[in-house]
């Protein structure tokens, strides 16, 4: 177990340092000086920024000094918390906008992504047995994985929102509302929070959904399956057996699915103007707002590292063979 | 056996599930070739052409190339001319009606077909071309080549693509498809390296590829001559899924906004709808089309994945 949690953790880390370098570097790529090009480019509309943005290039960036030590300055600087100075949102603090607009994105994606892995093995797992589910869950499963999520984002907007007025489509709450904790706040806030989530959450399921079944046919035709049945073991029990067996990928599946999902979030949230991460990056790429975006960045990944974590740890409560270290332990 | 079993089911498995928008059944593992290639081709071919799925899958995706190869050049005006009245509803005149600007958006739509199959054909191509490379030297090095490979592949794995990709086009900007198919392809070709590397694995041991070994061919012979023929069909398989995936990848990354600058997509369509309120103002014929191309195409895909399965599987073939 130590080895493998000790594997896992290696990887996290080298992906951790594989993005901040990635964040580094990638704005070197770009010719000629990036500090007075990007003060060119991003501070036109707001004179104000310029000062504390060119503060905040010269100490992480110092381009007189050697490059080790650039970036040496960069990684100190992140690890003080400073992401720099939003030009957009000027004064406030990369941050400090980033922490507001990551509830919102939590809020939707946790809960679409337990629920939908959830109801989507359920149902891929009663698909496998009943013909006439099959034959109905399997196509609309196929058909809802195939779906752009900002796609059906849209169609789900147009339809309920506007066409039938059920839900409001703008926003994270209604406008004329300040956050709070009373009833109105709340009740606008989950009338809004529906159908960014409900888009989400019909993706997914078809994938969760297609796997399973697939998952439960091939198990019930793996050897162990037969040799039950020959025995004369209840076909409850064999299913029973077969359903756990076809978890395991499943919660594998969920650890490699999560940056697909994120993104979906992402393209999501920008289709309702939900205030998470999503509308975040959307208005700093409209404003060239850099830090937003390298910060945003650095946001997603710790976010998906994390969750890679906690899928690890479910891993290994469930797997018996991480915890004495043979064959699971090694992917 | 049951010791087996695990290893065996881990590479389809794994495949089915990084790609869960898409899994289809786990081929089951590679035997060694008993019929000659060609044989077996000509075989699979037979069950192909007579395998509802794959046909159906094909007609659809083929359809829509044709469309996008063809309708350009029937009209003499650029996708984003404003060639009629704005916001017309579809009519004889212009099939899928038009924007509030006037644009023809069945030419809008036919411009962006062409742009999402180049994404797939090309993101597609260079992810199953890198993932393949990976896997195919990983698994059949093993040792420390093996090691490195493995933690490359696993941090690109866990490296949420589309975030690196969000500040890739940001900073560098791209103009052209081609640009941002190769960006695509790069970036999604992980879960392939893992599963052909599983499956490498377990083939390099056998008889056939020792004796390969003991004739003195060179390694990479070996890969492409003994190895690679064994899981032709999962190959194959993988492109389909690569294909499906990076349309979606593209679509994504233009509905942000971080798509060419220099052409027309689908996913450039829906964002200009969402932007110029097409939603409010009721212009279902503006955003309908170009994700429903996407899903019919993407879908179609699949569904020939699951056709295909059942080809090279006969265990799943109805007959």
């Amino acid at each position: 177990m130590r080895r493998y949690f000790g594997r896992k953790a290696l990887i996290y880390l080298l992906t951790f340092f594989v993005a901040v370098t990635l964040n580094w570097m990638i704005p070197r790529f770009m010719v000629g000086d990036p500090v007075l090009r990007m003060l060119t480019r991003s501070s036109v509309s707001n004179p104000d920024a310029v000062a504390p943005m060119r503060d905040y290039y010269e100490r992480v960036f110092g381009l007189d000094r050697p490059i080790w030590q650039q970036y040496l300055n960069y990684w100190v600087e992140l690890f003080k918390g400073n992401l720099g100075v939003s030009v957009s949102l000027f004064p406030a603090k990369v941050t400090d906008v980033i922490l507001d607009a990551v509830p919102y994105t939590l809020g939707l994606l946790i809960p679409a992504i337990l629920l939908s892995w959830y109801a989507g093995n359920k149902i891929g797992a009663l698909a496998a047995r009943r013909k006439w589910l099959d034959n109905t869950a399997l196509p609309l499963g196929y058909l809802l994985t195939a779906t752009p999520y900002m796609w059906l984002a849209i169609l789900l907007g147009w339809s309920l929102g506007i066409v039938a007025g059920l839900f409001p489509i703008a926003g994270g709450y209604d406008f004329d509302l300040q956050p709070a904790w009373s009833w109105p706040f709340v009740s606008s806030l989950l009338s809004h929070w529906f159908l960014p989530f409900l888009s989400l959450f019909l993706v997914a399921f078809g994938g969760w959904a297609i796997g399973m079944r697939n998952m439960i046919i091939y198990e019930l035709e793996a050897d162990y399956a037969s040799y039950l049945e020959s025995l004369g073991a209840p076909r409850r029990l064999v299913r029973r057996y077969a359903f756990r067996n076809a978890m395991l990928p499943q919660l594998t599946g969920l650890a490699l699915q999560l940056g697909v999902l994120v993104a979906g979030a992402l393209v999501t949230e920008m289709v309702f103007g939900y205030p998470g991460l999503g509308r975040l990056i959307l208005t700093a790429i409209q404003n060239q707002d850099y830090f937003l975006i390298q910060g945003t960045f650095l946001f997603i990944v710790i976010g998906v590292l994390l969750a890679n974590f906690i899928v690890d740890i479910v891993t290994v409560l469930v797997d018996p063979r991480t915890r004495t270290g043979m064959q699971g332990g090694t992917a | 056996m049951t010791d087996l079993d695990p290893d065996v089911r881990a590479p389809g498995a794994i495949a089915a599930e990084a790609t869960a928008p898409a899994s289809t059944t786990a081929p089951a593992a590679p035997s060694p070739a008993a019929a000659s290639p060609r044989r077996r081709m000509g075989e699979a071919l037979y069950f192909a052409l007579r395998n509802r799925k794959v046909v159906g899958g094909l007609t659809v995706v083929l359809a829509f190339a044709v469309l996008g190869l063809v309708a350009p050049l029937l009209s003499d005006h650029g996708p984003n001319e404003y060639v009629g009245p704005a916001a017309a509803p579809p009519s004889g005149e212009y099939w899928l009606g038009t924007t509030t600007f006037g644009q023809d958006v069945f030419l809008q739509f036919a411009h962006g077909i062409r742009s999402t199959f180049v994404a797939g054909v090309l993101g597609g191509g260079i992810a199953a071309l890198v993932g393949m490379s990976i896997g195919f030297v990983a698994g059949y090095r093993g040792g420390l080549v093996d090691e490195a490979l493995n933690m490359l592949t696993n941090v690109v794995l866990v490296l949420p693509a589309l975030a690196v990709l969000i500040l890739l086009h940001s900073y560098i900007g791209i103009d052209t498809v081609v640009e941002q198919s190769v960006f695509i392809g790069l970036f999604s070709w992980p879960w392939v390296a893992r599963a052909i590397r599983a499956q490498t694995f377990s083939l390099r041991s056998r008889e056939f590829v020792d004796l390969a070994r003991l004739s003195g061919l060179r390694s990479s012979t070996i890969i492409r001559r003994e190895i690679a023929p064994n899981m032709s069909s999962y190959l194959v398989m993988t492109f389909i899924l690569l294909f499906g995936g990076a349309v979606l990848f593209a679509a994504t990354l233009d509905f942000i906004g971080l798509g060419p600058t220099e052409s027309v997509s689908l996913g450039l369509m829906m964002n200009n709808a969402v932007h110029w309120s097409a939603l409010h103002l009721g212009l279902w014929w503006w955003f309908v089309p170009p994700g429903l191309a996407i899903t019919a195409i993407v879908g179609s895909l699949y569904l020939m994945n699951v056709g295909l399965d059942e080809v090279f599987n006969p265990k799943l073939r109805e007959m």
